[in-house]
């Protein structure tokens, strides 16, 4: 009766708009808040001992899985869309770059949190080399696995705003807990953007595009959980 | 009937305005988003049934709480730690269920904020919900009052008892900022703003359990709350809750 009242709610435009008004709301009041804040960092007396991988462990990309078994030698990033200067990066060339550790904690959306220690190369690093064309709003992360029993066959993929992508603590990470990114975690490298939830954290990430608007990325939302299972595009909560 | 024992009647009881019609709004907004609160919290909870205590879920200790569910083939929970018929959405959708429990997070908060500059403002607070000298010296009365389920009558039931000023208080200046705190505990975001003020809760885990544990003491108070309106007077509560007549029956 009144679930059932709910869920017929959720199901209108109306409504369906009223309750991402929650959501607009809060991604506007944070980021009036405190816009450049940093994310609690830990100790290495606070790392969980196994970092939960969730999602998917093995991607199934034949290329990806090519790439696995020579240790990403002849892996490369491509950072393209509104940029400057389109450039694809080697793993070599990322850890050539300057590096930043830290511990934090990941939150995932279902509850659970995990405490790792990150290396990687700051994405703004990256962002400076191709430098981004001014109507660039949006970094998207395009990935080479599919999700396991997946809602569809596509790709992870995800997104976020410019000023999380120049966050000083948002990494390409190749590195965690002091050795190379373990495959079930991404590797080569993942994202870490450490005031989002965990399906920001986009994994075997392949390309980054920078655009201008979401809406020619999958089907407008943003990211594989936002088109797909309704997930908030803002994750900071 | 006579003169005479309408005169009596009319003396024996009376409607006299009990509570403001701010309050009987704020009273039935706050009815709305408890539930959906409640509600949707337990499927937000059914993602991942264990709550830790510490910075984090995996530190090497296990879960001080857990619910056993099984999770078939393709994902889908086939054995849910709460059933449909308590969450929002019935069905178990975790982006849907944060939608609803944020949404009515705003609607919960700024109620809520509005009521205590109300309660303040208006003295609400310090005439009607403050226990009084007298009421602290009555509470051992009170007890034995509440076990027996014998309520105040005639005039004495125009005041709260100090049982029940107790329970409104706990629950609007403890439980309530407690759970909002919790809540905001969780959010990665908020969590920057003073990195470490978590440490406060215990830890983000810490912070989860508690608005667990604090979201079932407002259900259980929510059912005292309840209890005691439909055994001291329902339709009488109900009025006066949404007319703000209440009726006093002299003895």
């Amino acid at each position: 009766m009144t679930l059932a009242g709910c869920d017929r709610i959720a199901a209108t435009t109306v409504g369906a708009r009223t309750l991402g008004a929650g959501e607009s709301l809060t991604a506007t009041v944070h980021r009036w808040l405190a816009a450049g804040t940093l994310a609690q960092e830990f100790t290495e007396a606070d790392l969980s001992p196994e970092f939960r991988a969730n999602g998917t462990e093995l991607p199934d990309d034949p290329a990806w899985q090519a790439h696995a078994r020579t240790g990403f030698a002849h892996w490369s990033l491509q950072v393209t869309g509104l940029v400057q200067r389109p450039t694809t990066f080697t793993l070599a060339e990322l850890h050539a770059m300057p590096a930043r550790t830290q511990i934090t904690r990941h939150d995932c959306v279902e509850g659970w949190s995990a405490i790792g220690k990150w290396t990687g190369v700051p994405l703004a690093q990256v962002l400076a080399r191709v430098a981004p064309q001014p109507q660039a709003r949006y970094a998207v992360f395009h990935c080479a696995d599919t999700m396991p029993g997946g809602l569809t066959r596509e790709r992870y993929y995800e997104s976020i705003g410019m000023d999380d992508a120049l966050h000083p603590q948002t990494l390409l990470a190749y590195g965690l807990n002091g050795a190379d990114l373990p495959i079930k975690n991404g590797a080569p490298i993942r994202l870490r953007v450490e005031r989002q939830l965990g399906y920001k954290q986009a994994k075997f990430v392949q390309k980054i595009e920078l655009v201008a608007s979401l809406s020619g990325i999958g089907r407008g939302k943003g990211g594989y959980w936002e088109d797909n299972d309704g997930y908030q595009w803002y994750a900071g909560v | 009937m006579n003169t005479a024992t309408h005169a009596i009647a009319a003396h024996a009881s009376y409607l006299y305005d009990r509570h403001t019609l701010a309050v009987r709004l704020m009273h039935w907004i706050n009815v709305v988003a408890m539930t959906v609160l409640f509600m949707s919290g337990l499927q937000i909870f059914n993602a991942h049934p264990a709550l830790y205590w510490g910075k984090s879920s995996y530190s090497g200790r296990p879960p001080v709480f857990q619910i056993d569910t099984v999770t078939g083939a393709d994902g889908s929970r086939q054995v849910r730690a709460f059933p449909a018929w308590i969450t929002v959405p019935a069905r178990y959708a975790l982006g849907m269920a944060r939608e609803w429990h944020f949404f009515f997070a705003w609607v919960f908060v700024l109620n809520g904020a509005a009521y205590v500059l109300y309660a303040v403002g208006t003295r609400h607070l310090m005439r009607d919900l403050a226990p009084t000298g007298a009421d602290w010296r009555g509470i051992g009365q009170s007890i034995k009052d509440h076990v027996r389920f014998k309520h105040p009558r005639g005039d004495a039931a125009r005041r709260y008892n100090v049982l029940q000023k107790l329970a409104y208080l706990g629950v609007i200046f403890v439980l309530l900022p407690l759970i909002i705190l919790a809540g905001w505990a969780m959010s990665p975001f908020l969590n920057s703003i003073a990195p470490g003020w978590v440490d406060w809760l215990g830890g983000r885990q810490s912070a989860r359990t508690i608005h667990f544990i604090v979201a079932w003491l407002l259900f259980l108070f929510v059912a005292v709350h309840v209890f005691e309106v439909i055994v001291s007077g329902l339709w009488n509560h109900l009025r006066s809750m949404i007319t703000g007549r209440y009726r006093i029956t002299r003895e």
